[in-house]
């Protein structure tokens, strides 16, 4: 099955061009907006976790390490697709729209984190492993039936694949044709269970045979395969092709969320060697030098961009309006029913005799 | 018999088909999907004919799956359509729980009302029917317990077809129990074309001074049998038929137990946890100083829903219900 569902890569771990058949299409100007954006993504987890650490937002969850799967996919997007992420895709919501400022806000527990901004469907993250799959099945022939030519895009990660929604959300889509790409990422572990233990198969694409779709497997960290291959699959579901289940094969660098230690259950420093030869950024870095097209300047600039928006970003979070109680009471109905009613004046009454 | 003019008599599953066919004419964001509800009709032909009618695309058998198929109508919801899910059994929701739980019951709570779920849940539910096991849960408290969800539960082939409506329009989801016992027990006049029945107020039955009589669903029947038992022995019942477990209709209950100090509520479910404990928790909110007895509860027990062999002992019956009316008329 390895060899029926080989790693395709466009980009070399080395930087060179390793099919020849994208060279055109690899352009200074395309190589310096995935850049720009693999740089933002990752330096943006970075401060989240050292804001975590300092306890300026809740719990998180890092995907450093993965940043070519999440922005080269949401790249291929157009602006009227959808995204049903999980909570390790904020880089893929980034890259297609959500602001900094409401990705900080939702790890700081805030419901303003969860509306996307205007026009752009981006669901919020599903917790639940896998129940997503379903929903994008869902979506996309809601699409069909309205006769748009959007698609539909969904992220889960390796463990996800033995839950039962998996194969009822690709079979489903599968059944109806619906323009939806499923897009794994194959971090090799869901927490601290490996790809081994989760799976018999050598591979996740091969399951795509299953449901007599096309599958393919991917080198994650090669943001122009994940460019090239999820605008390929993306095309074939916009003119009826039907759904397309992309492995894309990665590896998190670092914990599962920060109140994991991935010590406990896996040799890190295969992290360490992997950020000096697989790396996402530093391969992009080599093509740019290789072309000619590496700016020190340039670069510098982007770094100040970014770091200016991160804490500009952070300004936001920190200075937002207190959380509002009576949200947490107004949005379960269109209309609160009286229990919710009942529930929410008594306490509101009760509190503001507490704070007198 | 004399037809009236714009009335069809129908049986409970009937007035749902009605009601479906009704919503598909209307709305073309209406569409349907479960298994075997297309060319089959349903198991229990409550979308009889619709295939034909409105194609499939419209009303979609879909792959044995109450996972994925409750998930995808999510999904059409998010994407502006009004799906109707049929689930076989509501002892087959189980599957399907997670979705209702984690996603349905909470999306517009959780992005501020941005995103909402317009979905309606079709199930079967409740024993007395000799059916194959689980095939006769009534587990409405598991979703009565779940905040982000309406449930309904009509009793008369008029209020199934209204109150079906209703949920449809509902711009939240909805759990509609069908008394599966009640399918075809009877028939009642129901008004041809397109009518709503509020969600969230229940209906008087039976007009007593004496007792208060609370049910839902397959146990409105046999409310109405104890009240008809008792009124041979000179105590007259006030009836009331729920039809909206959540949210409960707190008006009613609290106007007819303030009038009548007694009460005996009728559950077919399991007692611990069941929907009978939030009707007391009304009545002690609501009615604490009027009442002139304990309230009785006339339930199933703390037992999985037995095989069919027990399942008359399961369910409270008439005899039952008359006897508690009794203890709290002599208490």
């Amino acid at each position: 099955m390895e060899r029926d569902f080989p790693i395709v890569q466009v980009l070399s771990e080395e930087g060179t061009i390793a099919q020849p058949e994208y060279r055109e299409q690899i352009t200074k100007e395309l190589t310096m907006t995935m850049y720009r954006h693999l740089i933002r993504t990752r330096m943006v987890d970075r401060k989240c976790v050292s804001l975590q650490r300092q306890g300026r937002i809740g719990t998180y969850v890092p995907y450093e390490g993965q940043e070519a799967c999440q922005v080269g996919s949401a790249l291929a997007l157009n602006d009227g697709d959808w995204m049903f992420p999980t909570y390790r895709d904020h880089g893929a919501m980034m890259t297609f729209g959500r602001s900094l400022t409401q990705t900080l806000l939702y790890w700081k527990g805030r419901t303003e984190g969860c509306v996307p901004p205007e026009g752009k469907k981006i669901v919020p993250p599903s917790v639940p492993i896998a129940t997503q799959l379903p929903h994008a099945a869902g979506a996309a022939c809601a699409e069909k039936w309205k006769g748009t030519k959007n698609a539909v895009i969904v992220y889960f990660g390796d463990g996800a694949t033995s839950e039962g929604d998996f194969h009822e959300g690709l079979n489903f889509a599968s059944v109806f044709n619906a323009p939806v790409v499923f897009f794994n990422q194959n971090n090799q572990y869901a927490i601290s269970v490996p790809i081994t233990r989760q799976m018999k198969t050598k591979t996740i694409a091969q399951k795509a045979l299953a449901y007599d779709i096309p599958g393919l497997r991917i080198d994650g960290n090669d943001v122009f395969a994940v460019y090239f291959k999820t605008t390929e699959a993306l095309e074939r579901a916009r003119n009826g092709g039907g759904p397309t289940l992309i492995e894309a094969v990665t590896w998190r660098y670092g914990a599962h969320t920060t109140s994991d230690d991935p010590s406990r259950y896996r040799d890190q420093e295969e992290s360490k060697k992997r950020r000096e030869t697989t790396d996402p950024i530093k391969r992009v870095e080599r093509l740019m030098q290789r072309e000619g097209w590496w700016d020190e300047e340039w670069v510098n600039q982007v770094q100040e961009e970014v770091n200016a928006e991160i804490e500009q970003a952070v300004v936001e979070m920190e200075s937002y309006p207190k959380a509002n109680v009576s949200d947490m009471f107004d949005f379960v109905f269109a209309q609160p029913t009286w229990t919710i009613a009942e529930q929410k004046e008594a306490y509101l009454q009760w509190k503001r005799g507490m704070e007198r | 018999m004399i037809t009236k003019v714009g009335v069809k008599s129908l049986t409970i599953v009937q007035a749902v088909n009605d009601a479906l066919r009704t919503m598909l004419k209307e709305r073309e964001d209406v569409i349907l999907l479960g298994e075997d509800i297309g060319k089959n009709g349903g198991v229990f032909r409550a979308t009889e004919g619709l295939l034909e009618e409105f194609g499939e695309e419209r009303v979609m058998d879909t792959p044995l799956s109450e996972a994925g198929f409750t998930g995808a109508a999510i999904g059409m919801a998010l994407g502006g359509f009004r799906p109707v899910v049929e689930i076989q059994f509501l002892g087959f929701i189980y599957p399907a729980y997670e979705q209702i739980m984690t996603h349905a019951a909470r999306m517009r709570a959780r992005t501020r009302g941005h995103f909402t779920v317009p979905l309606v849940i079709r199930a079967p539910y409740g024993a007395g029917v000799r059916a194959p096991e689980i095939h006769s849960d009534s587990t409405e408290a598991l979703f009565t317990h779940m905040p982000g969800i309406k449930v309904v539960c009509p009793a008369s082939p008029y209020d199934a077809k209204g109150l079906l409506i209703a949920a449809i329009e509902d711009p939240d989801p909805v759990l509609f129990l069908e008394p599966m016992r009640s399918y075809r027990a009877f028939r009642e006049d129901v008004p041809e074309g397109k009518y709503t029945i509020e969600i969230g107020k229940g209906k008087k039955l039976r007009e007593g001074d004496d007792v208060t009589v609370i049910a839902w669903g397959a146990m409105v029947p046999v409310a109405i049998k104890a009240a008809e038992e008792a009124k041979k022995k000179g105590i007259y019942a006030d009836v009331i038929d729920l039809r909206t477990l959540y949210p409960l209709d707190k008006d009613i209950i609290a106007e007819s137990v303030q009038k009548t100090g007694r009460t005996v509520i009728v559950q077919e479910a399991h007692a611990t946890g069941g929907l009978a404990n939030d009707i007391l928790a009304v009545i002690n909110d609501t009615s604490f100083f009027y009442q002139k007895a304990p309230a009785e509860r006339v339930t199933g027990f703390d037992v999985p829903v037995p095989f069919f062999a027990y399942e008359d002992d399961y369910l409270p019956t008439p005899a039952r219900v008359l006897h508690a009316i009794e203890k709290v008329m002599n208490f």
